[in-house]
């Protein structure tokens, strides 16, 4: 089935459609709490993770706190090794970069690694359109791309699919496969198919997991292999990051890299960390000829100034905010409409695309604070969440520099609403009479309000107000002292 | 516009955008985590042990004696027909070129000689050439391919990789299986530690791979499974050197 969504506009009515799919739910409960005891177990000692996490924080707040001072490093440093750095303020300039890239080698197939950055980018559709073909080789993402679907996680994209559903996609989309329930068979089945195609590519394409400036260094954090052969087996490679992943040391790798892989899959390390500094030298057998690192902004610059927006750009993408998240769990990652769902979707994506598309993102939320406390670089999620909600309704404060699209959930209604409240509330014969007629007129209040009673009683206001009663208490003590 | 040009235009404007922010830069930190640590040499090697068996590999201990019988009976078990190797350096380099070559396979890759005789009687493929003149041979015909080990990680049971003109990256990438020999005396406590005290930022080789074990997914259904896209098995030789 193919779950792909509408966009961040229509989140409500996906959510509904996700709440009602029976398999869809239980697969993600699956995952999610497979997840999360992973986790649990990565971490079994309170102690060591809240220095993991102190010290993973303090290490991002520190390398953001010179962001324009390490990229300008990186972009040396990589340059001095041989690493050509390219930098995109938007979707269409990194699209055109890794275009030209390709048609300057005429190649006809691009073979990648996972990035969730390329998402972003829609690299697949944009290539497609001048005949190069994107193919994924990670499993997860290769499944989602034979549907015609999207990732639903940032760490486990076919996570919405049972084994049984691979195997319907398998069957569906790939000549001489017989179906099987057999994992094993099934991940034999996608490494044959993609073996060839590490061969025959032109262009390997990864994302990067930390960007060294020191040493002008990518790091790739993975478990299959497939990010190695995409970043060794074709004659270019091209890595594509936002400009936050950034770090000032090559010291700073090993202790977010311990936060990374514990906090995603619970795992101690991966079965690969792969350090990329350089192309091929002279002398050297193989490795690709050229490689490409592409810098992206997408709107991170203007979470960047924001004091406390700016805290989303610490990400490291663990998805551990997700994996914990109650609403995430129940509709699953594709009802957001966005590129990275769950907590960090909701507040990284308003800066990608907008408050006007993901006004409605930002009340997806309980404020329950899961996110917040698992977090290994300590995102505070809900504070940031709730200053998005703001900004979602009014306009700028005045030494403030808007968001794209500022106080686009603003509602006449509601802030005449809120005013005639305060109004009234400030002005007590006005207060006394409201009050005294809501006491009064409850019976006329409807049996229906809308969402709020989808799934609960309409309130019925008291008999007496608070005022009278404590009037009435006040009253009483005075009678029996 | 030219790429470079309109690249250029964007680097500015991103970094304008960003310098707009006047931030007080943060001085490094003093915080710290426990990372596993131990002096206590039989632990070490235990938990190196245990970290790559728990993640699928097969560890074999030998002393130096036995590397090429043990090579020969790995193979032989597993029905290995074709191999490819490194090379030594020294045979195959110019002067010039073998001066420039400090990686670590010239200096303490020892067991070149061992490993030869262990799989005499495979079909041996010498990496002595570029990849692209038998990249078809190393897809489609090799059952393994045997490196020496940079170093290791004990904490996590890693192996520690720096592919070079002898040891290329490939050879531990493409064949379904990948042999490692590792010395003893290089498996120190920590990744940290071994990158501070080695330190590797003044040095950086054009790659480095850390491996903890076979390729693997979990992406179908939370179901572990082995050789993904990378060797499904990996073979670890821990050759004790002291
Ligand atoms: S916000 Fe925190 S928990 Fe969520 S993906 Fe980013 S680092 Fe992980």
């Amino acid at each position: 089935m193919n779950h792909s969504s509408k966009g961040p506009e229509h989140f409500h009515s996906q959510a509904k459609a996700a709440l009602g799919d029976p398999q869809l739910r239980q697969n993600f409960r699956g995952a999610m709490d497979y997840l999360q005891d992973k986790r649990k177990s990565a971490f079994h000692d309170p102690v060591e993770e809240e220095k993991i996490r102190d010290l993973s924080e303090a290490i991002r707040q520190r390398c953001l706190s010179k962001l324009p001072q390490l990229l300008e490093l990186l972009d040396t440093n990589c340059t001095r090794n041989g690493i050509e750095v390219h930098w995109a303020e938007n979707s269409d300039e990194a699209n055109d970069i890794i275009a030209r890239i390709a048609q300057r080698h005429e190649a006809k197939l691009i073979i990648k690694g996972k990035s969730m950055v390329s998402e972003e980018i829609e690299l697949n559709h944009e290539m497609a359109k001048l005949g190069i073909e994107c193919l994924e080789s990670d499993m997860g993402e290769y499944i989602v791309q034979l549907d015609g679907d999207k990732p639903s996680h940032i760490i486990m994209p076919a996570i919405h699919k049972n084994k049984q559903e691979v195997s319907d996609t398998f069957e569906h989309h790939l000549d001489n496969f017989t179906p099987t329930l057999d994992v094993d068979e099934l991940i034999q089945t996608g490494r044959t198919r993609l073996r060839q195609k590490f061969y025959d590519a032109d262009i390997g394409l990864s994302g990067v997991n930390f960007a060294v400036a020191e040493t002008g260094s990518l790091c790739l954090v993975e478990n299959e292999g497939n990010g190695r052969m995409c970043t060794t087996v074709p004659k270019v490679h091209i890595a594509i990051t936002g400009i936050e992943k950034v770090v000032e040391f090559l010291s700073d790798v090993p202790p977010l890299y311990s936060a990374l892989t514990r906090s995603a899959t619970g795992q101690a390390i991966t079965t690969y960390f792969n350090i990329i500094s350089s192309p091929r030298k002279s002398g050297e057998r193989d490795g690709p000829l050229e490689v490409h690192l592409v810098l992206l902004d997408n709107g991170r610059t203007q979470a960047y100034q924001d004091a406390d927006m700016r805290k989303t750009l610490q990400c490291i993408r663990c998805g551990a905010c997700m994996n914990h998240c109650p609403v995430y769990t129940r509709v699953g990652g594709h009802a957001y409409g966005t590129v990275y769902p769950g907590p960090i979707g909701q507040i990284i994506s308003p800066h990608l695309m907008g408050l006007d598309k993901t006004k409605e993102l930002v009340t997806a939320s309980s404020f329950c604070g899961a996110c917040a406390e698992v977090c290994p670089v300590r995102i505070p999620i809900p504070d940031i969440l709730q200053r998005l909600r703001t900004a979602a309704k009014n306009p700028p404060e005045a030494d403030m520099i808007p968001m794209t699209g500022q106080a686009s959930a603003a509602s006449t209604l509601e802030s005449l609403a809120m005013k005639g409240f305060a109004f009234a509330a400030t002005t007590p014969t006005l207060y006394h009479a409201g009050t005294w007629s809501a006491t009064k007129l409850k019976g006329l209040m409807p049996d229906n309000i809308g969402p709020w009673t989808q799934c609960r009683t309409s309130p019925k206001f008291a008999d007496n107000t608070l005022h009278q009663l404590i009037k009435t208490r006040n009253k009483k003590k005075g009678e029996t002292s | 516009m030219s790429l470079t040009a309109s690249s250029r235009v964007a680097k500015r404007a991103i970094l304008a955008r960003l310098n707009r922010v006047k931030l007080p830069p943060i001085e490094k930190e003093t915080l710290s985590y426990p990372r596993w640590k131990t002096q206590d040499e039989q632990l070490l090697t235990q938990r190196f042990i245990a970290g790559l068996s728990a993640n699928h590999a097969e560890v074999i201990c030998v002393n130096s004696t036995e590397i090429a019988a043990t090579l020969t009976q790995v193979l032989t078990s597993k029905a290995y027909k074709s191999v490819v190797l490194g090379c030594a350096c020294d045979e195959t380099l110019s002067d010039s070129a073998a001066n420039e070559c400090t990686a670590y396979h010239c200096e303490k890759g020892e067991f070149y000689a061992e490993i030869l005789a262990g799989a005499r009687h495979c079909d041996l493929l010498q990496f002595d050439s570029v990849v692209e003149d038998f990249k078809s041979r190393l897809f489609n015909e090799v059952d393994a391919g045997i490196t020496h080990c940079f170093g290791g990680i004990a904490d996590t049971g890693t192996l520690v990789l720096w592919p070079d003109r002898a040891e290329p990256r490939t050879l531990s990438l493409i064949p379904p299986c990948h042999i490692a020999l590792i010395k003893r005396s290089t498996i120190v406590s920590n990744f940290a530690g071994m990158m501070s005290e080695q330190a590797w930022q003044e040095k950086m080789p054009t790659n480095i791979v850390l491996v903890s074990g076979p390729s693997k997914t979990a992406d179908i259904q939370q179901t572990l499974a082995y050789g993904a896209h990378g060797p499904s098995q990996l073979i670890v030789i821990l050759v004790e050197d002291r």
